[in-house]
């Protein structure tokens, strides 16, 4: 019985115990690093008076999330992902279940069921789906890949995106379920479904969207409720009343074209300070770099990002099987899609969503998953690299 | 465990490199986006989002300036500025509506002591029923969007303390200090003053208050108006730091308020409280005869210069009543028809006819364009024959052989009939009529006001064939208009067709014989009517009267002195025969005004002229005295009119014989005379 990839693979891990973080991509590392100490030195400015007498509230538990983050990262990247993909159908039922549970007894916050309350802290279980899909999604397209020019496939792992997708969207949670669907596009598109059933989704998406905000609505049925709509459009005309959910773009607008060049500085920003901008440690945290640390801070954050696309990129082409490959397709979407969005809203050229921006916003449950996706990732670039190793490739770093 | 051969590949297929490097595109597309966009606002855009974020945390709070005071010529205070704390409500940051805002309502209305109990409330058209507090915001709402809106001014020191300790449980509730105006002699001369009020959207283009920013108290009416630019003072600011919340994190910097001027009027405290009463005592003698006065007016010049020594009203009211919110019941009761509308001014803002008085107009044309001289003689056969209609003096009464002097003393009305009729122009050469017209027109009568610093006067009217026609016209008009469409005509002319006496009649002789005396289309306001009186006392100077006299600073000095030119000379030949004749009325044997001025020191010589106006059908007639004391130091003229107040000497005579005891100090006697000439 000659010797298994998986097996190959353990015994490529085993032989390089004494040192397996050659093998984790130092670029990506560095990038990861990076936007984790971005979040925090922003956080600590931007949250030192948000809750009276603890200053440091956010950034002793963004520490904590990091560190965890990271060794959960570390974790994974000594495993392989591989045999993940003997579990889709477990972790598709798992990423349903939990999307059911949340609706069951989520903890209801403004309007919105979104998370299920543990004893440390909200658990939100449509963050975590983001990878859960990836993977699941990943394994259903290489169990079909001989058969990916037809139609079926591809209707069928749309279908299985957006399932789930519909449930996060009536948590709701529009923005992530945005998520879903990009990434299972990407999935098809590294897999290489035919680009004409590609342009095909996306003109239905682009029919869904209008049916959506301009037919159904002029019909009487309101598919999204109307704050959903008035964030979705308002973008377009930024206005001045507070109540409006466009006085939001139109404060993050002002935070970030404030700071300038150079920046205000963390004394000096009152935008985040004297609290105009909303949700500064959440969704608008780009707004708050922007504003404290001007061109030059935001343009640091969006190049580590850039740097981390770059090598997502570069670990598809790495991947030692279709599956690490799909894999590492997909996150590149989610989190280049996530990165756009979020910083999109707060420069006033994308509508408001809940999607959080990867590392930098405060929150455990999308430092988590984007730590979990990050340790996928450094898993498939270890993998590729032992792949190679075995076929006596010279291992280069980078 | 075996996997799967498809899930083995060869390392990078060419199909693969070309989507991941599609992939890389779009990413770099996405980012390039970003940058460009930050790029734009931060480094191109900057300073604009620089002054924005400034904006948005630093507010100004406005720290009012006290109001100058209004003094009278002795310097005592008319209208004074007092600080009081008031209650208002900001719009934007109440609680959403429903039933929050509805609770906070409720809270602060018995805090306020205001009633909770939904009442009728008028928005625009709309007519709700509202609680007190719910309705005055939205009616500020209405009238002043983004203004805060006051709900009670004048609260007590426990309340304001109350309110300002609980801010957090009271959403958009402050307390503000402000200065208020006080008016401690109440009804008198409240007319005159004006109201002071938040500066509206309209009146911020108004070049009168050039440079004046929105929030600004400033003068809305009257004095308050003319004099604004003295008495306003320039605000003065807090600067702070406010968060999203609008809660104050800090003070920057502050500005301190400058107080406004004063403004010293003409008035004599003395004699306008005096004329007051002496209109109400005028409306009680016509009263006590039966006829139904309710309202009146006086006037006192100075004749010299045109200084308004008093100025009165009735019914007046008392001003204190608008430095505070008023409910719509309160204001129909206090302000509105049930009232009289006592805000009218009516020395300025009515104009009547006149009546007798009008002769020293049909006399000084007479003069001037040499139709008579003082001793014409004229023949009073008591009637006064002109085509087929005869006219009669008042009262049936036949006088014999008389010149100027005396007709003015008995006010003949033939006399003066003969005179407009010789007075009458061709209608066609002269639509502007001829030397009567001309004359009332140069002693200040007519369209035109004469200019007086307050605000609300009108004109009156100079009857002219032109003016005549024009009525005419819009009768015609008016009349069509309800021939064809009843209903719409009745929108716009609400009053009905009264534009003239719908027998579409020419100009005639008979106008200006009419006018002659004073009767018919001819209206003028007391004002005007003094300004000609003065004109013929100080030998033909047609003053332009004003209230105000100087402005001053806090301590006395005059930074400003108020003194506009006449309008114009006139030279009215034989002067003395008018003079002559209005003494003689109010003091020989027979004339028109003796009996009332009987007893009055003779060292104060009373020129006057009574006047009974018939106001058509039944009712009663308009009662006018107009005088003048030519006295050296102190000269004065004075018109007075009582609306239904009956014959001249029966109403405005006596309230200008109390006027003019007041001013010259001498005892005040009430008496009526018997005379029943118009």
């Amino acid at each position: 019985m000659s010797a298994t990839p998986i097996q190959r693979s353990i015994d490529a891990v085993t032989r390089t115990r004494s040192g397996p973080r050659v093998l984790l991509d130092p670029w990506l590392l560095l990038a990861t690093l990076g936007l984790v100490v971005c979040s925090l030195v922003t956080l600590k400015g931007a949250t030192r008076h948000d809750i009276a007498g603890q200053p440091n509230y956010f950034f002793e538990r963004q520490i904590g999330y990091a560190v965890v983050g990271l060794l959960l990262m570390a974790l994974l990247a000594r495993f392989d992902y591989s045999r993940l993909r003997e579990f889709k159908l477990g972790i598709y039922g798992l990423l349903v279940a939990l999307n059911v549970i949340v609706l069951a007894l989520g903890g209801a916050t403004r309007g919105s069921r979104r998370w299920i309350d543990l004893p440390f802290f909200q658990f939100q279980p449509s963050e975590l789906g983001k990878v859960l899909l990836v993977v699941a999604l990943a394994g259903f397209v290489v169990d079909r890949s001989r058969r990916l020019a037809e139609r079926e496939t591809t209707a069928r792992v749309m279908l299985l995106a957006l399932g789930p997708a519909a449930l996060v969207m009536i948590q709701p949670d529009l923005g992530t379920a945005l998520v879903y669907v990009a990434l299972a596009l990407s999935i098809l598109f590294v897999a290489g479904t035919p680009g004409r059933q590609l342009g095909g989704l996306i003109g239905l998406f682009a029919v869904a969207t209008v049916l959506v905000l301009v037919v159904a609505p002029a019909a009487g049925v309101h598919v999204l409720k109307p704050y959903q709509v008035q964030r979705l459009t308002g973008f377009v005309h930024p206005s001045n009343d507070p109540s409006n959910a466009t006085y939001q773009i139109n404060q993050s607008l002002i935070a970030i074209g404030s700071g300038e060049k150079t920046g205000r500085g963390v004394e000096h920003a009152t935008q985040t300070g004297l609290n105009f901008l909303p949700e500064h440690h959440t969704d608008f945290i780009f707004s708050v770099v922007g504003e404290t640390y001007g061109f030059a801070g935001a343009a640091l954050v969006l190049s580590l990002y850039a740097l981390m696309i770059w090598r997502i990129l570069r670990i598809i082409t790495l991947a030692k099987n279709l599956f690490g490959a799909l894999i590492a397709g997909g996150i590149l979407s989610m989190l280049t899609f996530q990165v756009f969005v979020n910083a999109g809203m707060t420069i006033g050229i994308m509508p408001i969503t809940g999607v959080t921006l990867p590392l930098m916003s405060f929150g455990g449950a999308s430092y988590l998953t984007t730590f979990l996706a990050l340790g996928l990732l450094q898993s498939i670039h270890v993998q590729g690299r032992i792949a190679q190793g075995t076929k006596g490739r010279a291992l280069i770093l980078s | 465990m075996i996997q799967s051969p498809d899930d083995r590949r060869a390392p990078i297929t060419p199909q693969l490199a070309l989507r991941v490097a599609i992939l890389g595109g779009i990413a770099l597309a996405l980012f390039g986006i970003v940058f460009f966009r930050l790029w734009f606002l931060q480094v191109l855009s900057g300073d604009q989002y620089v002054a924005q974020a400034r904006g948005n945390r630093v507010r100004d709070v406005m720290i009012p300036a006290q109001r100058g005071e209004m003094l009278d010529r002795n310097g005592k205070v008319l209208v004074g500025s007092r600080p009081a704390s008031v209650v208002v409500v900001s719009p934007p940051q109440l609680p959403p509506q429903g039933p929050a805002r509805r609770r906070l309502y409720v809270r602060l209305s018995h805090v306020l002591e205001l009633p909770t109990r939904p009442q009728a409330c008028r928005i625009g058209h709309d007519r709700k029923r509202l609680m007190e507090v719910d309705c005055l915001v939205q009616k500020g709402v209405f009238l002043l969007p983004y203004a805060d809106v006051t709900i009670k001014t004048d609260v007590s020191q426990a309340i304001s303390g109350y309110l300002a300790e609980r801010a957090q449980e009271f959403p958009g509730v402050a307390v503000e200090s402000i200065y208020l105006r006080s008016y401690p002699y109440r009804e008198v001369g409240a007319q005159l003053f004006g109201t002071v009020g938040q500066i509206s959207a309209q009146a911020l283009h108004d070049p009168h208050f050039r440079g004046v920013k929105g929030g600004t108290l400033v003068g809305t009416g009257g004095l308050e108006y003319t004099y604004d630019h003295y008495l306003r003072g320039v605000d003065g600011a807090t600067r702070v730091q406010v968060d999203a919340l609008g809660q104050a994190k800090g003070k920057l910097q502050q500005r301190n308020p400058i107080p406004g001027n004063d403004v010293k009027l003409s008035l004599d405290l003395g004699l306008e409280r005096a004329g007051q009463a002496a209109l109400r005592t005028g409306i009680a003698l016509a009263n006590g005869i039966g006829n139904p006065a309710r309202a009146g007016a006086f006037v006192a010049l100075d004749p010299r210069n045109g200084e308004v020594l008093a100025m009165g009203s009735e019914p007046s009211f008392d001003p204190t009543i608008l430095t505070r919110p008023l409910s719509d019941a309160e204001y129909k009761a206090k302000l509105q028809d049930a009232a009289d509308f006592p805000q009218v001014n009516r020395a300025i803002g009515s104009a009547y006819p006149v009546g007798s008085t009008f002769k020293i107009v049909t006399a000084a044309a007479a003069l001037a364009t040499g139709i008579i001289t003082p001793s014409t003689p004229y023949t009073d056969n008591g009637e006064f024959k002109e085509g087929a209609i005869v006219r009669h003096n008042a009262g049936g009464a036949s006088y014999g052989t008389v010149t100027l002097r005396d007709a003015i003393r008995l006010s003949v009305d033939t006399f003066f009939y003969n005179l407009g009729q010789q007075l009458n122009a061709d209608p066609a050469s002269h639509p502007d009529g001829g030397a009567l017209q001309t004359w009332a027109r140069k002693l200040g009568l007519g369209a035109t006001p004469t200019g007086i610093d307050i605000g609300g006067e009108i004109g009156g009217t100079v009857p002219t064939p032109r003016w005549r026609d024009e009525r005419n016209r819009l009768q015609a008009r008016c009349e069509h208009a309800y021939a064809v469409n009843p209903k719409r005509a009745r929108r716009r002319y609400s009053a009905g067709c009264v534009f003239a006496d719908g027998t579409n009649r020419p100009w005639s002789e008979g106008d200006n014989t009419n006018l002659a005396v004073g009767q018919g289309d001819f209206l003028a306001t007391p004002l005007q009517m003094a300004v000609a009186y003065a004109a013929i006392e100080n030998g033909g100077t047609v003053v332009k009267p004003h209230v105000g006299l100087q402005v001053t600073d806090h301590a006395g000095r005059v930074l400003q002195k108020i003194d506009p030119k006449p309008a114009r000379h006139v030279k009215i030949p034989y002067l003395y025969a008018i003079q002559d004749g209005l003494h003689a009325a109010a003091s020989e044997q027979g004339g028109t005004s003796a009996d009332v001025f009987a007893g009055f020191p003779a060292q104060y010589p009373v020129f006057g002229k009574t006047g009974t106006a018939q106001r058509g059908g039944d009712r009663a007639d308009q009662s006018w005295y107009v005088a003048y004391v030519p006295d050296p130091v102190h000269p004065i003229v004075v018109a007075c009119t009582i609306e239904s107040g009956g014959f001249g000497a029966q109403a405005a005579a006596p309230a200008v014989r109390l006027i003019l005891s007041q001013w010259f100090g001498v005892k005040k006697e009430i008496k009526t005379g018997s005379s029943r000439t118009l």
